[in-house]
């Protein structure tokens, strides 16, 4: 266990920067910039290890009472 | 409506205060309604009440999922301003500190506005100047503001730190003078108070499950305590927003965080100002009980559980120590949270949406109580016209595709996150 002091938060996981090759509508930067689901319950966020090893990962925790039902590194697809 | 007055309050104790009126009444909902604001907090009131009081729309159905200021506007630490740099944000709020000045008349229910005046610290000479544009600005919208220095905020709150070898120096200050607190539970009731005897349905313990979208347009809304047909509806959820949003698949530019605040046993009086420290992100000022009321910075992740951890509040308070050695002193009383609907340019969002009869009112970040009166003013116009007011007309849902931002701090996306 690890203490809270030691994490810095990097927001939703699940948001994907559009591919710059492609054809991109100012909706998809939209939701890439500004646009969050923030719901109530389980959400994959971004975490970084800021004071200890650095290593950012991605972590499942419930927005209502903290628990953490999964993690990844930053570079695993949440299945 | 039995007026309070000193009069009624004589001829009340007569009869040991058993015989007054309820201050409003507990209905059954109706089936339809012209108008259904969804949230009994201090900016649904609002609305409803302007809705009657501005628009002759009387008819209008307050629902709320738990109890009349139960969220935010119970939660808050008060604070009432207009210390704002950007014209979008400076007039809507000063026509708000009208509206504050006004209130305890308007609504017969004091809320016990104290204009005791903020001072926001500066701890640098780039900080003083960043407060001397900023006042500048606010004094050029007819907002009052005194750029204070180190000597004259010495004499406004002589227990804050002057010593010359600390970490963040006091360099000076930004002062609004008419800025201030009040009691932020009479203004839910007196808002409820005076809407109920109007005419609108304050209907509480009823939750919203889901709503009838026809063709693009507001039918009705469903609820726990049955569907109402509707044309209108006024979300003014705050931290629920994104909840709501989603039972009409929209995706909107807020994230739910928790705020945390606390109050310390009550002490005699020794602050008669709002203060916040410039080096961080930390305010106090003292209630009327002489409790120093204070809080800060978010928790810093997505947050719905209504109270905080422990790492938050030690930050802030480190910083409050460091503005005010007495406060080491102090035990705690009471902490506890609230979840705010954080937009991403630190501003909020009143607006008509791309559903016809629903509108949003959201995004107030941390400032949603100071801006009570002028959002329910500026949201009841919004839904009654159709369309929105040049008040409020900054504050709209496309600013961010668009790229008209207010982002008051200057710090791009996501000003909250520290």
């Amino acid at each position: 266990m690890r203490s809270q002091n030691e994490f810095s938060y990097g927001g939703d996981a699940t948001v994907k920067r559009p591919e710059l090759d492609k054809e991109i509508s100012d909706q998809d930067w939209d939701n890439f910039v500004y646009n969050r689901k923030s719901l109530r319950g389980k959400h994959w966020e971004l975490w970084q290890h800021l004071s200890g090893c650095r290593q950012w990962i991605k972590v499942e925790r419930d927005t209502a009472t903290h628990e953490i039902f999964n993690t990844l590194k930053a570079n695993e697809e949440i299945s | 409506m039995q007026k309070y007055s000193i009069f009624n309050l004589v001829k009340n104790a007569f009869s040991g205060h058993q015989n007054w009126d309820l201050a409003w009444k507990d209905p059954t909902p109706k089936k339809e309604y012209d108008v259904v604001i969804i949230g009994g907090g201090g900016h649904g009131l609002a609305t409803a009440y302007y809705l009657a009081k501005e628009h002759g729309i009387t008819n209008v159905a307050i629902i709320e999922k738990g109890w009349i200021g139960g969220g935010n506007v119970g939660r808050n630490t008060t604070i009432i301003r207009s210390n704002y740099m950007h014209d979008d944000n400076a007039l809507f709020s000063e026509f708000g500190m009208d509206l504050w000045r006004k209130m305890s008349q308007d609504l017969n229910y004091n809320v016990m506005f104290s204009p005791r005046g903020i001072i926001n610290l500066a701890h640098s000479d780039a900080q003083m100047n960043v407060y001397a544009r900023r006042g500048n600005s606010m004094r050029l919208n007819g907002i009052d503001a005194v750029l204070l220095n180190r000597e004259q905020v010495k004499e406004n709150i002589p227990m804050a730190d002057f010593s010359e070898n600390v970490r963040f120096p006091i360099f000076g200050g930004l002062m609004q003078p008419s800025a201030g607190t009040a009691r932020h539970d009479a203004v839910a009731w007196g808002y409820a108070r005076q809407a109920d005897s109007m005419g609108v349905d304050i209907i509480q313990n009823c939750e919203v499950t889901g709503f009838d979208v026809i063709g693009g347009k507001i039918n009705g809304v469903r609820t726990s305590r049955g569907d109402i047909k509707v044309k209108k509806i006024g979300l003014c959820v705050a931290g629920s927003t994104n909840i709501l949003a989603e039972k009409l698949n929209m995706t909107l530019p807020i994230e739910t965080h928790l705020l945390q605040a606390c109050v310390s046993e009550p002490v005699k009086p020794i602050l008669d100002r709002v203060v916040t420290f410039g080096a961080g992100h930390f305010y106090i000022s003292q209630s009327d009980k002489g409790e120093m009321v204070m809080g800060g910075d978010l928790d810093g992740y997505n947050s719905y559980a209504q109270r905080g951890n422990l790492p938050t509040l030690q930050h802030v308070l480190t910083e409050g120590i460091a503005m005010m050695p007495f406060l080491s002193k102090l035990k705690m009383l009471r902490t506890w949270g609230g979840i705010m609907d954080m937009s991403m340019d630190g501003s909020p969002i009143i607006d008509k949406t791309h559903i016809e009869g629903l509108y949003l009112n959201c995004g107030w970040c941390y400032g949603g109580f100071k801006a009570t009166p002028a959002s329910g003013w500026t949201f009841a116009h919004t839904i009654a016209q159709d369309r929105v007011h040049k008040l409020n007309a900054g504050y709209s849902l496309n600013r961010f595709s668009t790229g008209h931002l207010l982002d008051e701090k200057g710090l791009g996306t996501k000003t909250w996150i520290s």
